[in-house]
């Protein structure tokens, strides 16, 4: 499954093949951990544990401040 | 995943039970209020200055501070807001212009003040020359004039308490990071009301987000449509803070409740520190050279400038 991935700390877009099918499976394979990230999809927050569809596209937001 | 309260999709996982938009909003706002109650953080005929930088903490702090005035039938007209421009290049200027957009769309006076403006250079331009010869990072230099600049812009415009946005993430950080560091002088000035001693020439600083860890301040931030362009600002990975975020995170990750466990052990310690340091607190004086609270005869903010003007 190809999921969209925009990361907004690093100001990048990859196209991510994941193992899994939820978002914790996506962010433990991006090595980020959920505490530091929101994750939206379609302009909604959705939680680690959504289900995710080939071809997702995902923004991650940085909950952490820059200073 | 549901919403423990009704059928929505949950928008987050707390420790205790998954929430969607509307209850999460819901349990933010009253968590931040049941804090101001609790700890009395806001009188009522107080005169209130919002310290406030653009980012998602003090836009939350200054919004809900102004709706815990407004519930409680308090007059707004003594809320004001306070920014300090350290002159980081890239960086400050991209927050504030969300700042103005923010203070003007709430109606809340806004003071900018600045590092050149008032102590001569830049952040950028004063810390390779203050930290010369100590090799140390930007944030020593940083803290003490923000702080400086906060206390005496704040006391110009004749306020009772400064609020400030620092949430759960930043105290558990500071908990460890003095602890780590041996030192409870610094750590009994923690808590939801900063400082042990109150004096004239202090404004207490008061801490309304103090049970909202960072990952809900984010969400309730973008929940509420408010404008924050993400920026980092160019020093935060270098200094010992960042390293202390990131464990806590992991150790977050693995076990839940760790950072709210950390806050609430020291707060059931905290009166106890407080009393400990209160026996060898250094007196308050004026500083010799710009008549504000120090410590020793000259103020750090003071010396730091004088070593700017001597380089």
């Amino acid at each position: 499954m190809y999921i969209e991935v925009y990361n907004e700390r690093e100001k990048t877009t990859a196209k991510v093949e994941i193992v899994g099918t939820r978002v914790k499976d996506l962010l433990n394979q991006l090595k980020l951990n959920p505490e530091a990230f929101l994750v939206v999809r379609n302009s909604e927050v959705i939680t680690e544990e959504e289900t995710l569809q080939d071809q997702d596209k995902i923004e991650l937001l940085s909950v952490i401040s820059g200073g | 995943m549901q919403c423990n309260k009704c059928n929505n999709n949950a928008v987050i996982a707390l420790q205790h039970g998954s929430l969607c938009k509307s209850h999460f909003v819901d349990y933010f706002e009253e968590k931040v209020f049941k804090t101001i109650n609790k700890f009395q953080l806001i009188g009522r005929n107080e005169k209130l200055c919002v310290a406030v930088s653009g980012g998602k903490d003090s836009l939350t702090v200054l919004y809900l501070t102004k709706k815990y005035l407004e519930k409680n039938n308090i007059p707004t007209n003594n809320l004001t807001a306070l920014a300090v421009d350290e002159g980081i290049d890239q960086y400050r200027e991209k927050t504030l212009v969300d700042l103005k957009k923010f203070c003007e769309e709430h109606s809340v006076p806004l003071t900018i003040v600045s590092f050149e403006q008032e102590l001569g250079k830049t952040l950028d331009e004063a810390y390779p020359i203050i930290n010369k010869d100590a090799n140390k990072k930007p944030c020593n230099v940083c803290g003490v004039w923000r702080r400086y600049l906060l206390n005496k812009h704040a006391k110009k415009l004749g306020a009772d308490k400064v609020i400030t946005g620092h949430n759960l993430d930043d105290e558990a950080q500071a908990i460890i990071m003095n602890i780590f560091k041996a030192n409870t002088a610094l750590a009994a000035r923690l808590g939801p009301i900063s400082g042990i001693q109150e004096h004239d020439l202090f404004i207490q600083r008061v801490k309304p987000l103090y049970f909202c860890a960072e990952k809900e301040v984010r969400l309730y931030a973008l929940l509420k449509n408010f404008q924050i362009e993400f920026t980092e600002c160019p020093y935060s990975k270098e200094g010992y803070r960042h390293h202390i975020q990131e464990m806590l995170n992991e150790f977050e990750h693995q076990y839940k409740g760790t950072k709210q466990g950390i806050v609430n052990s020291f707060l059931a310690m905290l009166p106890l520190l407080q009393n400990q340091e209160k026996q060898s607190l250094p007196t308050i004086q004026q500083c010799s050279k710009c008549q504000e609270a120090s410590n020793k005869n000259i103020c750090n903010a003071c010396i730091m400038k004088e070593t700017i003007q001597n380089a």
